[in-house]
């Protein structure tokens, strides 16, 4: 128990160092999480508007945003 | 080579195999830099425990400037030879870019009010730092800033590339100028000059932040891609459903 105070105590600068451990992972966290989410929407929006027959839709739908054509 | 990666296509193919590995990655690497650097590596004789604020503030602070270097070498691709994932991947770098710098600034305060006696100093590091943060906020307001997306992409590009003006200037501050930021301690001609007890934790916090950047920006330019073909498939069918 003692180690685990003497630990967290960071020898008085705890109130320094785990800010900005939780600043770090927060942040990031919160980054990764918005674009995973983002991400997710985007599938499910595409895949709502596909159908079943979106594959062969897809290619004749959007050149522009697939891009160049395969060379 | 950059017309083959040109194509969203193929870059979908790949980062959907590549975007796990990178999890995985940035989990164990981070993993094992916590532990190296929180629990198996010594205090330091002179700043005691707030030295473990270097192995989060040090690669935020590097992965700013790579992030930037990205950015601007993305929006220079997608300038000069009109690359559609180049402007994608410049656009999903810079909130992640801006994120590590703002918390390179924060943990570098926290950092610096027990060790210099204050939060914040206007000194050539530390405002090359803050000017790179509004770099990163000026070129995302301008890449949104117009009604025509390619008029917005064309204009936060050359921001991006006269902006990389201010990388070698933060990376040699310290040696232009009198600073109360240390030197450069890792990249020496001389060697680095800290512990190898030190020295690997902060090697594995890079690696997992660089992973971690990896990982989110594919995230990102997936996303952007996706949205890409939702309006195209959407326009397809107002157009059908006009005629």
């Amino acid at each position: 128990m003692d180690a685990i105070s003497k630990f967290l105590e960071m020898g008085g600068y705890a109130g320094y160092v785990w800010p900005s451990y939780l600043a770090v992972f927060g942040l990031l966290g919160v980054l990764l999480w918005l674009s995973r989410r983002g991400l997710k929407a985007a599938e499910t929006d595409l895949a709502q508007l596909e159908g079943p027959d979106g594959k062969a839709t897809r290619r004749q739908a959007s050149p522009a945003a697939d891009g160049a054509p395969d060379t | 080579m950059l017309n083959y990666f040109a194509n969203p296509r193929r870059f979908m193919k790949l980062s959907g195999i590549l975007t796990p590995w990178m999890a995985g990655a940035t989990l164990i690497l981070a993993g094992a830099g916590l532990y190296l650097g929180l629990f198996a590596s010594p205090a330091d004789y002179q700043q005691g425990e707030t030295v473990r604020i270097m192995y989060v503030h040090v690669p935020a602070a590097w992965m700013a400037l790579f992030c930037y270097t990205g950015l601007a070498i993305s929006a220079a691709v997608g300038l000069i030879w009109k690359h559609p994932v180049a402007d994608v991947a410049a656009r999903a770098s810079a909130p992640i870019g801006a994120c590590f710098t703002f918390l390179a600034l924060f943990t570098g305060a926290l950092w610096g009010k027990p060790m210099w006696g204050t939060w914040w100093v206007w000194d050539a590091r530390l405002t090359s730092m803050l000017v790179l943060f509004f770099l990163y906020l000026g070129y995302m307001a301008l890449n949104s800033a117009f009604d025509d997306p390619q008029r917005g992409t064309k204009a936060s590009a050359i921001l991006a590339m006269v902006g990389f003006v201010n990388v070698p200037i933060i990376k040699f501050s310290v040696d232009w100028w009198n600073t109360l930021h240390q030197p450069a301690s890792i990249l020496r001609m001389d060697g680095p000059t800290i512990h190898p007890d030190m020295l690997w934790p902060l090697f594995l916090m890079i690696g997992a932040a660089t992973a971690y950047y990896l990982w989110v920006l594919m995230l990102r330019m997936r996303r952007e891609l996706t949205e890409g073909r939702v309006r195209a498939r959407r326009q397809i069918q107002a157009e059908e459903a006009g005629a």
